[in-house]
């Protein structure tokens, strides 16, 4: 657990440091999210970082794609590729894009960016594993104000339609999207009751930086027997870096030197 | 009166043939597997046939999906709807990765007929040859789209491959070759070159008889392979015939004569007569009035040749 902990920190540090020496990205949904990664990548996925490519690995898309920060980072963390890489986010010429891209960077199992293609992608992968009776999982993050994209539920109704219990997919519920507060760009709520209605098995973690929370519901999430599932996980914006807390404000901006000092300083504490 | 057959009609058929021949073929459809005729394929194959309801995005991102896996998913709707509505999906899902994704795209131009401007889709080949990575293909009929759908399942990356709704003349036998990227010489001719694609191939032969009759010698060359285009037939034909006329059941902007337009650009600078539709929605009609109204006959065809021919 305390490794957890100590891996999410050094996480975060590196998703600070890289949106700040880029000068540009989204730190605010990157650190919503590092709790989840972490634990997928670090306890939950089979996935070898000497093989990226493994056939019956689990799969990870990040349908939040301009969350690319923390796959990097956690990715980076994991081995897949050298921790140096990261000072290089957002530049010409870098495996490192803006969002993530599955033909540059280790890992990555599919390339993502434009809203609520993931989860549909997700879905095909999901079905292809059903298809030659895999026991592989695969996993996709959304954000809440993705959710607000039609094709996020003309991909539910097929992953219900098509009894794909090899799918699981996490909420970051962190309330905010670029423009505001999600209830008032256009509220996705009840976020619960939707995926219900399209069929399928809802989980809802209130905590979505506890690790044992949101352990439990992974492992409740692989048992489900012929529905998909949906991890809801509530979350803060920013998380761990007080100026950014719950402030959309930092959904897509880098910190200055000054701002990146007192981030780590906070995360270092 | 040769044999007919529509392109949609041969793409079902030969779906079987190529699904017993590779197992990780599969074929995905949204509610119009009975006019794709993709139906056929899931009559003889119902466990690698996913009707996806109608929602064509999903469609092309699930398709996405099953490719990071190993299938070569063959996706299928209406022309308007997959080039149209699911664009983005296969420009960022499909095609900036590189997935190995056929989208075989039915009712495409104006030979819908009844249904109207609404389906009929004169921009198709525009979006999905102006996407990198992507590959267009357009069949003349039933014998050049199998050939084609050999071609696209021999290339690892998304291929566009765009079908009809009408029957229309069988033109080739089956020992006919297709190469990609390569146009085919259907006929010699010193003093115009017809390029035409897909249903267009038979008026051109048929112009290409009007205009010998009035003494005008007529190269036709068949561009299947929209993209990658054969630059070389294209610069050979200006240089050598020194006028060209395009015919394409599609937008006269972007499509085939759009195409041709930036070859001769960069290459060869000569004379170019577009034929096919003059950016303008089309309308409800049978095919054959509709095709006399848009101006996409070998009557067309013969007037935008001698157009060329007197601007040389």
């Amino acid at each position: 657990m305390a490794i957890l902990e100590e891996t999410v920190r050094e996480i975060r540090k590196d998703i600070v440091k890289m949106i700040g020496k880029a000068a540009s990205g989204h730190p605010g949904g990157s650190l919503s999210s590092a709790e989840i990664l972490t634990l997928l990548y670090f306890e939950q996925m089979n996935v070898d970082e000497n093989n990226p490519r493994k056939e019956d690995r689990d799969r990870f898309v990040l349908s939040k794609g301009h969350a690319a920060p923390v796959l990097y980072a956690t990715l980076a963390a994991k081995g897949f590729f050298p921790r140096t890489e990261l000072e290089n986010l957002r530049q010409l010429g870098s495996m490192l894009q803006g969002h993530p891209d599955m033909n540059k960077v280790p890992g990555v199992d599919m390339s993502t960016g434009s809203l609520g293609q993931g989860i549909s992608v997700a879905a095909g992968m999901a079905l292809a594993g059903k298809m030659d009776n895999k026991s592989h999982k695969i996993y996709a993050l959304l954000g809440d104000g993705e959710l607000q994209e039609g094709l996020v539920w003309e991909a539910a109704m097929a992953a219900s339609h098509y009894q794909l219990n090899n799918l699981i997919a996490f909420v970051d519920n962190n309330n905010l999207q670029i423009d505001g507060a999600i209830c008032e760009v256009m509220s996705p709520f009840p976020i619960d009751a939707k995926f219900e209605a399209f069929g399928w098995n809802v989980i809802t973690v209130e905590d979505g930086h506890d690790f044992d929370e949101l352990r439990t519901a992974v492992e409740a999430a692989k048992k489900s027997e012929d529905k998909p599932t949906v991890i809801i996980c509530k979350t803060v914006k920013g998380k761990c870096v007080s100026f950014m807390e719950n402030n959309a404000g930092w959904h897509g901006k880098g910190p200055n030197a000054e701002e990146v000092k007192q981030a780590l300083a906070e995360l270092e504490a | 009166m040769a044999e007919k057959k529509s392109t949609r009609q041969a793409y079902g058929e030969y779906l079987v043939k190529l699904g017993e021949k590779n197992q990780n073929l599969v074929v995905l459809d949204a509610d119009l597997s009975g006019a794709t005729k993709t139906n056929i394929f899931k009559k003889a194959c119902p466990e690698r046939h996913f009707n996806v309801g109608i929602a064509e995005a999903n469609l092309m991102g699930m398709s996405a999906g099953l490719a990071t896996a190993g299938k070569i998913p063959f996706a299928s709707t209406f022309a308007i709807f997959g080039a149209g509505r699911a664009y983005e999906i296969i420009r960022n899902s499909i095609c900036y990765p590189k997935l190995n994704v056929k989208i075989a795209l039915t009712h495409s131009g104006i030979s819908v007929g009844e249904d109207g401007g609404s389906h009929q889709s004169i921009e198709d080949i525009a979006l999905m040859r102006v996407i990198p990575n992507m590959t267009v293909l357009s069949p003349a009929d039933a014998i050049e789209t199998e050939k084609m759908m050999d071609a696209a399942i021999a290339i690892d990356g998304p291929v566009y491959i765009r079908l009809g709704r009408s029957d229309v003349p069988i033109l080739f036998d089956e020992d006919y070759q297709f190469e990609l990227g390569k146009a085919g010489l259907l006929k010699s001719g010193e003093d115009v070159t017809v390029i035409a694609t897909g249903m267009m191939v038979g008026p051109a032969l048929e112009a290409a008889e009007l205009l010998k009759a009035e003494g005008i010698s007529a190269r036709v060359l068949n561009m299947g392979s929209i993209k990658p285009i054969d630059v070389n037939a294209i610069e050979d034909a200006a240089i050598n015939t020194g006028a060209i006329v395009t015919a394409e059941e599609h937008s006269i902007i972007g499509g085939l004569g759009g195409a041709v337009a930036e070859v001769l650009g960069d290459v060869a600078p000569v004379p170019l007569e577009r034929v096919g539709v003059k950016d303008l929605f089309g309308q409800s009609g049978k095919v054959a009035p509709l095709m006399e109204k848009y101006g996409l006959t070998a009557k067309d065809i013969v007037a935008a040749a001698k157009k060329a021919i007197a601007r040389k």
